[in-house]
């Protein structure tokens, strides 16, 4: 029979009908103000901070909605904004150092939505108030520095093999460093010294002048990877500062070859955002004092050529003054197992740094050396001359005991995991530092416009839908009834969709889109309910006008979505931060539509009005 | 049944194709003009600089606050209303030496220690001259691309006439909405170049609903001269064309209104080339496809043309 739909078509349409309307839920249940606490240095959180979170809480009268201990993270819902920030002064002042305690809200979705996946919409910047920054690497530093770097291990290497060179400099191409012999052959010995040490380089020689001059330069891989390097130093140095900020759901992500977006909800202090993230770090190797005991060196009674530093697990070290080398000579540090698989930290220095390191441990074979890593950390204090105040923090890294003579390149072992080796290696890696970064663009709004955002956008869609509402009721009738149910439909799909997609937030464009995609998505209906008039007008009968009406509307309804989908999608390609949410919602808007006005609407039509032979005229 | 055009009889509108190309030309020479003479007042995403909204407790007198920027340093600070009296946007160009970065805090603290009571910040926006520079290249390539894109797509499914026809319909759209924009001088932000591709694609569907009927109808109409065919279509597509624009139009009002002023530029953008977009896909796109010759032929599928011209008839 005509216009009638199998039963398996409404079975389907209504279980995918349930699945967005359930993940569409939680955005009714609104969110709870919230803190979380979570651990920096020397510090972990346990159940005994729970406990201690609970005991000072109900110490300020304050009741918590619940409190959880999650993935090392403390979640604390309260009832009001009131407490939410007595609790966060009151934990803040007395849970201690090493904790950081962060205002947040925490989405109120009942455990059963949440265990099958269900979240809220994820809100953009424009939003929910917070400060983004684009940062920029300085890859001509990280080039000329690498550059710097070449220089300096080839004269060494050449010294070191007695091949003599009349001089050596950087190339002007940036990538190359340019050598000079008095003749052939020793060049030649050069090249086959260099060579095989050295890969990713490539080397050709040429006479000029009774010199032969060797021109080694960097392969499109290496320049690659040596940029690749810089931006992945910058990214995890951010990341670790990022987490000390106390920000809830920051987040830190590489864009492009060479910039780096940091994005941080709730942050209003930029000033103080700022100079964390620009803060400097070094890194120091130093003897350590084995002579001095610790708990005299704690009581305060230690050589003035020593001192007492802490490690990241509290344990205090006692260390000389004197710097055996410092970490801007440290090239490359890596994580990796050794032949028994234990983890190690393979180091490489400069050649300057090499021999200091080599004068030093010839002598001191047996004794323990402890790398302390230097971060600069502005207090958010400000002088007496209005500049920042800045505090030093020390901390030690490793305590290790030289086991040889070292060069070089050297390894340090005796790390009690895989984890401690890695996060040894990201310090030691920031502090060499590669590449200074700048920021490039930053956005701040402050939380009364994102809130602001947030009204205008859902007053401009609910004013705007009424109006495509009540003219479509007007127009089409019953039929105009059956689209409106389909765009209201739409857009519980499309909150549905975003909010189970991870990666899509939901920005001011984007709720613009979702605006314009409810003016558009009515126009599938129009274009078919047009159709069935000209059918019925045509003659034809009217179950034979509807069944047409859809089948004669239908490619020109994929047309013209595929060219809208194909802009959407250029827009996405080519956008960032905003417009991208814009292209997002707007592709989710052309799917969701296209299903509900199609299928959505034929389903109901054919339900009410399909198979019938009793029907005189159509409400349409 | 409500209808807006009963469409019993054909609407001439190829009788007035030259008076509209005429139209057209004259818009477009009007845009470009405007744009080598005004360009465009290209939004902080383009220029670089920095950008300060704030919100004052009583409604802010502008000379005061230019005032207070001068003695603070920022003599050639832009001071404007945004929105209400209330709320007020600074916008600094970028400086020789100074760190753009800073300059949004020093704003906000010199308006915090004159005397205008409690400042609010709403949003500080800081664009480096070169991230601006590669946004504005990078929105032209997209429309750019786009454009291509689109004309592969419309030539795989119609002809190259229609699909010639389409893309410069397109153009026609972008740059009257251009020319708009420097005219008035609006400002250019992102979200206008967000809505100029919205624009592209919004008039393109009008447009692919006409050419639609107009393959249709050529299949129909066996002795209907191309004018004819066209007119016929038009007119068949007229309601939908009106409901659709009309209804987009409800909620771009809507959406200009009570949408906020971040969003104005995105919903003025939309608006205009909503209009522009539904006159060229009566007028442009259809008339440059019969200027360039569309016919029958062109409309039929090989196959069966070597079988037989009046094999159309019988589909």
């Amino acid at each position: 029979m005509l216009n009638k739909y199998p039963m398996w078509k409404y079975v389907l349409l209504g279980f995918i009908v349930l699945v967005t309307l359930l993940y569409a839920a939680p955005n009714l249940y609104g969110e709870d103000p919230a803190i979380q606490i979570s651990a920096t240095r020397g510090a972990k959180v346990e159940n005994a901070t729970l406990e201690k979170v609970e005991t000072l809480l109900s110490q300020a009268n304050i009741i918590p909605k619940s409190t959880t201990l999650e993935n090392g993270q403390i979640l604390i819902r309260l009832t009001s904004s009131e407490d939410q920030l007595v609790a966060r002064e009151t934990i803040g002042d007395q849970l201690g150092e090493g904790f950081v305690s962060a205002l947040n809200l925490a989405p109120a979705t009942p455990a059963w939505l949440e265990a099958i996946g269900g979240a809220p919409l994820k809100l953009g910047l424009d939003l929910r108030g917070g400060v983004h920054f684009l940062m920029e690497v300085d890859m001509d530093e990280a080039v000329a520095k690498a550059q710097e770097q070449m220089v300096q291990d080839f004269r060494s290497e050449l010294r070191e093999q007695k091949i003599r060179f009349r001089g050596i400099r950087k190339a002007n191409t940036e990538t190359g460093v340019i050598l000079r012999f008095k003749d052939e052959a020793i060049l030649d010995r050069a090249v086959a010294h260099l060579k095989p040490i050295n890969p990713g380089f490539l080397f050709s020689d040429k006479e000029v002048n009774n010199e032969f001059v060797l021109t080694v330069s960097m392969t499109d891989e290496k320049l690659k990877a040596t940029k690749d390097d810089a931006l992945q130093q910058n990214l995890s140095i951010l990341r670790n500062r990022v987490n000390e900020l106390g920000v809830a759901e920051p987040l830190v992500q590489r864009q492009g070859s060479d910039r780096i977006v940091v994005e941080l909800p709730g942050v209003q202090d930029t000033a103080r955002a700022k100079e964390i993230l620009g803060a400097t770090a070094t890194l120091e190797f130093h003897p350590v004092d084995s002579t001095t005991d610790i708990s005299d060196a704690l009581a305060g009674r230690l050589p003035s050529s020593s001192v007492v530093y802490k490690e990241r697990n509290g344990r205090p070290v006692v260390v000389k003054k004197k710097i055996i080398l410092t970490g801007n000579h440290i090239v490359d540090a890596q994580s990796s197992m050794d032949e028994y698989g234990r983890p190690q930290v393979s180091i490489s220095l400069d050649s300057k740094g090499g021999s200091k390191m080599s004068r030093f441990t010839k002598d001191n074979i047996g004794k323990p050396m402890a790398t302390l890593f230097i971060e600069y950390l502005p207090t958010g204090k400000k002088k007496a001359n209005g500049k920042a105040e800045i505090a030093k923090r020390e901390e030690i890294a490793n305590v290790a005991t030289i086991q040889a003579q070292l060069g070089r390149s050297f390894r340090i072992t005796g790390l009690d995991n895989a984890a401690e080796a890695h996060n040894l290696a990201l310090l030691l890696r920031a502090g060499a530092l590669i590449a200074p970064i700048q920021i490039v663009e930053e956005r701040t709004i402050g939380p009364s416009l994102g809130k602001a955002n947030i009204d205008n956008g859902v007053k401009a869609m609910v004013y705007g839908m009424l109006a495509v509402v009540i003219f479509m009721f007007i127009y089409y009738r019953k039929f105009g009834a059956v689209a409106n149910t389909a765009l209201i439909f739409n857009i519980v799909m499309i909150v549905g969709l975003m909010s189970m997609i991870p990666g899509a937030t939901l920005t001011l464009p984007g709720i613009a889109g979702i605006v314009l995609t409810v003016g558009m998505a009515v126009d599938a209906n129009v274009l078919i309910f047009e159709r069935i008039r000209e059918e019925i007008k045509a003659g034809k009968s009217i179950q034979r006008a509807i069944n047409e009406g859809y089948s004669n509307a239908f490619s020109t309804i994929a047309d013209a979505n595929i060219t809208t989908l194909i802009t959407a999608m250029i827009l996405f390609a080519v956008g960032t931060g905003p417009i991208k949410g814009f292209a997002v919602t707007l592709m989710i808007g052309i799917a969701t539509s296209m299903f509900t006005s199609i299928f959505g609407t034929r389903a109901i039509v054919n339900a009410l009005w399909g198979g019938r032979n009793d029907i005189k005229k159509l409400s349409i | 049944m409500f209808e807006l055009f009963k469409g019993t009889s054909p609407i001439r509108f190829m009788k007035y194709s030259k008076p509209a190309t005429w139209l057209s030309m004259l818009l477009i020479i009007g845009s470009i003009a405007s744009l080598s003479i005004n360009w465009i007042n290209w939004g902080l995403d383009f220029t670089g600089g920095t950008l300060i909204e704030v919100g004052f407790e009583q409604p802010a007198v502008l000379p005061d606050v230019r005032d207070t920027l001068a003695e603070a340093n920022f003599p050639g600070a832009i001071v404007q209303h945004f929105g209400s009296s209330q709320e007020v946007m600074i916008r600094i160009a970028p400086k020789d030496g100074v760190k753009g970065v800073v300059i949004g805090t020093q704003v906000l603290e010199a308006l915090q220690a004159a005397e205008y009571g409690n400042v609010d910040m709403r949003r500080i926006e800081f664009v480096g001259p070169n991230v601006g520079e590669e946004l504005a290249e990078d929105g032209g390539l997209a429309i750019i691309i786009a454009l291509i894109c689109i004309m592969i797509y419309v030539s795989a499914r119609f002809e190259w006439r229609l699909a010639a026809g389409a893309v410069l319909a397109l153009a026609h759209d972008i740059i009257i909405t251009l020319g708009v924009f420097s005219v008035f001088q609006l400002e250019f932000d992102l979200t206008v170049l967000a809505a100029l591709l919205a624009v592209v694609g919004y008039s393109l569907n009008d447009t692919i609903v006409v050419f639609d009927r107009i393959r249709e109808n050529f299949r129909l109409m066996t002795t209907a001269t191309p004018d004819e065919v066209v007119d016929q279509s038009i007119t068949q597509t007229l309601n939908r064309t009106m409901i659709t624009s009309g209804t987009t139009i409800f909620v771009l009002v809507s959406l200009f209104v009570v949408g906020g002023a971040l969003i104005h530029g995105f919903s003025t953008a939309l608006l205009i080339g909503i209009f522009v977009g539904t006159y060229s896909s009566i007028y442009v796109a259809s008339s440059l496809a019969v200027n360039l010759g569309v016919n029958r032929e062109h409309m039929i599928p090989e196959v069966i043309e070597k079988e037989g011209a009046d094999q159309d008839a019988l589909m």
